[in-house]
């Protein structure tokens, strides 16, 4: 677990880059041969079905009277269609709250972790990114059973004071729920890139703040924090992709959670039921690519407002 | 020197070439091997072929001993053997099954599905009419009502395993607890079930949003008619979800859920089943092969065994009895089946012989719709054990078979089962009332059904 992500670690290609001298056709040639492997894997499970997902978007296939070519119909459709708007806007919302609340939870464990040297800091280490190495179906169904009024743990422990469990699994309280889950899934691998980028910071930078008369605090706030954001911006921008895609955790819910969770929660799921439980590839396509050009524009919203601040892809 | 690098690209080159050249040599296989289509050749049969020289049928179905009426099969057959896998139940075989039909490959020769899915493949020509492949012979096998529920129009796309028989299960130990009798209709229902929560007992049913297959069936009890729908005219469709009827029912039964009086928990979940076991339902609304499913489960072992009796559905008109319908199977001949004539012979001889059949209703895993079995005193006297000794069958479930007139499904059936399903979420959550629900169907299902190119009546 000796992670270590360097400072200075993307070369800034544009601003090194002079007019590039004529490499020979052998060695360019070469130069094709090492990507070639890569190559075809990205064009034939990337690039193909994709392009294959866009041309069927383009058609309908009606039970009766067959497929029709029809342009963007469908992406009309689907920005017209409130299951796919509320499930999109859920997204949305579901975001705006999971990615403040997982990014605080890990940049306190990591500072933590940073400051504490103890063997009891590796063990906690380890025990915190435990929850990542557990499949997301294996955690889903687990915190369902947890959730669960029946067989759940929830409701003896609130006995003991008297009170009444929430429920996790209703209506009112699924956003919690699923907000839990996917915490305590992914904090952990958020806390390991946030530590390896503390790792990263020169030490002599401390020496110099505390003969300079720094405390622990001033220290952590103005040197540390700084100096990861770039590591910051990387986990906001896996989170806020990773999160717009929401499929694993509320499609194994659902069968826990009694009507709380509709084929339509969220836009993926819309775009699976679509395809697979009616048999519209054409709509559940579109779905897809409606939902890909959503996180485009949040991703590209969120690197525009964050530019000055020196982010890993400037 | 300089070579070494070029070399080992060049390698390296050769190499995921090799690798995109065995994925695709894959592909060409299983697409021009019609016979093992769904990647179900012989070697990826769940069961062991004993006659290995025979062509072999692929086959998908789900039913609990499905092992044991392959071999059964294999056992007597000496022409064709079948190639069984289990890939799932209900919905989750016919999201494969679907993806197949996309695909144009994929599909096995043979499926189980069950009646109200056959219109939906059937309009997709993923179903191949079997009645001129020996239909003739099984005829007299099966009852007019039981081909009926197969066929659309005149062609026959599958062969009738099992039927669903409607009845009302029940505990014995709550309904003498709260000195209640089996309710015979649906008043009777509603007050029992206030008796019971009157006097602190469990609830009395549930409302299972996820079996939207059971209100359609008590609608129609009611009188509704959801569709109406002819392969002669197949561009025309009827569909009626928010006549009187339906809305009655959904009214009914959302009140029941506002008073407390049933559980709003999906069914076959674990929470569902662990509630059962509990005792917190006094009563549950299913059909002839629910026993076997929740045995199966691990109910009514222990202290439990013997509290559960079946009565008959309970009635809106006594003096007009209506009997319903959920589940039950059949099985059927794919169009990607590479030796239809083949498949139709699996598909009529499978689950047909008398000791497959005996072991599905002695273990009520199934109602047979084979008429050597249904009229079998040995079957029809049957002591169930679940039911502690009570002659289920004789006294519920064959009087029940036997008044079934049959439904009409559609080719809608998949989206108005998941519109149902969202629907009788929103009602259980006391979102919306039985009759909003009705009417928000209906306008879902019509919309569908224009977009797809029907024209509604």
């Amino acid at each position: 677990m000796t992670l270590q992500i360097s400072e200075t670690a993307p070369p800034r290609a544009e601003k090194t880059r002079r007019k590039a001298p004529k490499v020979p056709l052998r060695e360019q040639l070469i130069g094709w041969l090492f990507i070639g492997p890569f190559g075809v894997v990205f064009l034939a499970f990337l690039v193909a079905p994709l392009v294959y997902a866009l041309y069927l978007s383009l058609f309908r296939k009606a039970l009766i009277g067959g497929t029709s070519f029809v342009l963007l119909d469908n992406y009309t459709k689907a920005f017209t269609d409130p299951s796919f708007l509320d499930g999109a806007w859920f997204v949305i919302r579901f975001s705006l709250v999971l990615i403040p609340v997982q990014m605080l939870i890990s940049l306190a464990m990591a500072l933590i972790l940073d400051i504490v040297t103890s063997a009891f800091a590796r063990f906690s280490r380890l025990m915190i990114f435990l929850p990542y190495a557990i499949p997301a179906v294996i955690g889903a169904l687990m915190w369902g059973f947890l959730y669960s009024k029946n067989f759940g743990p929830l409701g003896d422990i609130f006995g003991l004071f008297g009170a009444s469990a929430p429920d996790f699994l209703s209506n009112d309280l699924i956003f919690y729920g699923l907000l839990n889950i996917v915490t305590w899934q992914w904090a952990g691998y958020y806390m390991i890139i946030l530590y390896a980028a503390l790792q990263g910071i020169d030490p002599t930078l401390y020496e110099a703040a505390r003969i300079d008369g720094a405390s622990t605090w001033q220290i952590t706030l103005r040197i540390k924090i700084p100096l990861i954001t770039p590591a910051l911006l990387l986990i906001l921008v896996f989170a806020l992709i990773g999160t717009l895609q929401f499929f694993n955790e509320p499609k194994i819910l659902r069968d826990l959670a009694a009507g709380a969770i509709g084929p339509d929660f969220t836009p993926n799921m819309y775009a699976y039921q679509q395809a697979f439980g009616l048999a519209n590839f054409n709509y559940g396509s579109a779905i897809s690519f409606a939902l890909g050009g959503v996180v485009f524009v949040c991703v590209y919203v969120f690197l525009f407002a964050t530019r000055k601040r020196g982010s890993f892809l400037s | 020197m300089k070579r070494k690098p070029f070399l080992a690209a060049a390698a390296t080159l050769v190499l995921a070439g090799t690798l995109v050249a065995c994925s695709s040599g894959d592909d060409g296989t299983s697409s021009s091997d019609g016979g093992g289509g769904g990647g179900s050749d012989a070697s990826n049969c769940t069961n062991t072929i004993p006659k290995p020289d025979l062509p072999a049928v692929t086959l998908w179905a789900w039913y609990p001993n499905m092992e044991l009426v392959v071999d059964n099969f294999n056992e007597l057959n000496d022409e064709v053997q079948v190639c069984w896998t289990n890939v799932g139940e209900g919905g989750d075989e016919y999201e494969k099954f679907q993806t197949a039909i996309a695909a144009g490959t994929g599909a096995p020769d043979v499926i189980m599905i069950e009646a109200d899915r056959i219109p939906t493949f059937q309009v997709q020509d993923a179903l191949v009419d079997i009645s001129d492949y020996g239909y003739e012979d099984v005829k007299d096998d099966y009852s007019e009502g039981a081909w009926q529920d197969v066929s659309v129009g005149d062609a026959v796309y599958g062969v009738p395993v099992d039927g669903g028989p409607m009845g009302m299960i029940y505990r014995k130990d709550i309904f003498e607890q709260y000195g209640i009798t089996p309710p015979t209709t649906w008043a009777e229902y509603e007050q029992a079930a206030q008796t019971v929560r009157d006097a602190g007992g469990p609830l009395f049913g549930d409302l299972g949003a996820n079996v939207p297959a059971v209100m359609m069936a008590l609608q129609i009890q009611k009188g509704a008619s959801p569709f109406a729908y002819d392969t002669d005219d197949p561009e025309n469709i009827g569909i009626a979800l928010n006549d009187q009827a339906s809305k009655d029912v959904l009214e009914y039964w959302g009140g029941l859920v506002e008073k407390g009086l049933v559980g709003t928990q999906d069914q076959f979940t674990p929470e569902y089943i662990s509630g059962v076991i509990n005792g917190d339902y006094a009563t549950y609304i299913s059909a002839a092969w629910a026993p076997g499913y929740l045995t199966g489960a691990g109910v009514g072992e222990g202290a439990d065994s013997g509290q559960f009796a079946v009565a008959p559905l309970p009635q809106w008109d006594p003096a007009n009895p209506v009997q319903v319908n959920w589940g039950g199977s059949a099985f059927s001949v794919t169009s990607q089946a590479s030796d239809p004539e083949l498949a139709a012979k699996v598909a009529f001889g499978i689950y047909a012989d008398e000791a497959s059949l005996t072991d599905g209703w002695t273990n009520q895993v199934i109602f047979p719709l084979n008429l050597n079995a249904l009229e079998d005193p040995a079957f029809v006297d049957l002591e169930v054990e679940f039911f502690g000794g009570q002659q289920a069958n004789k006294e519920v479930y064959v009087p029940a078979a036997n008044a079934y007139e049959g439904f009409t499904y559609s080719p809608l059936q998949q989206y108005y089962y998941d519109a149902m399903t969202e629907q009788l979420g929103a009602l259980n959550q006391g979102s919306i009332t039985g009759s909003e629900a009705a009417d928000r169907l209906q306008d879902d299902v019509v919309s569908y059904a224009e977009e797809q190119g029907f024209t509604v009546q």
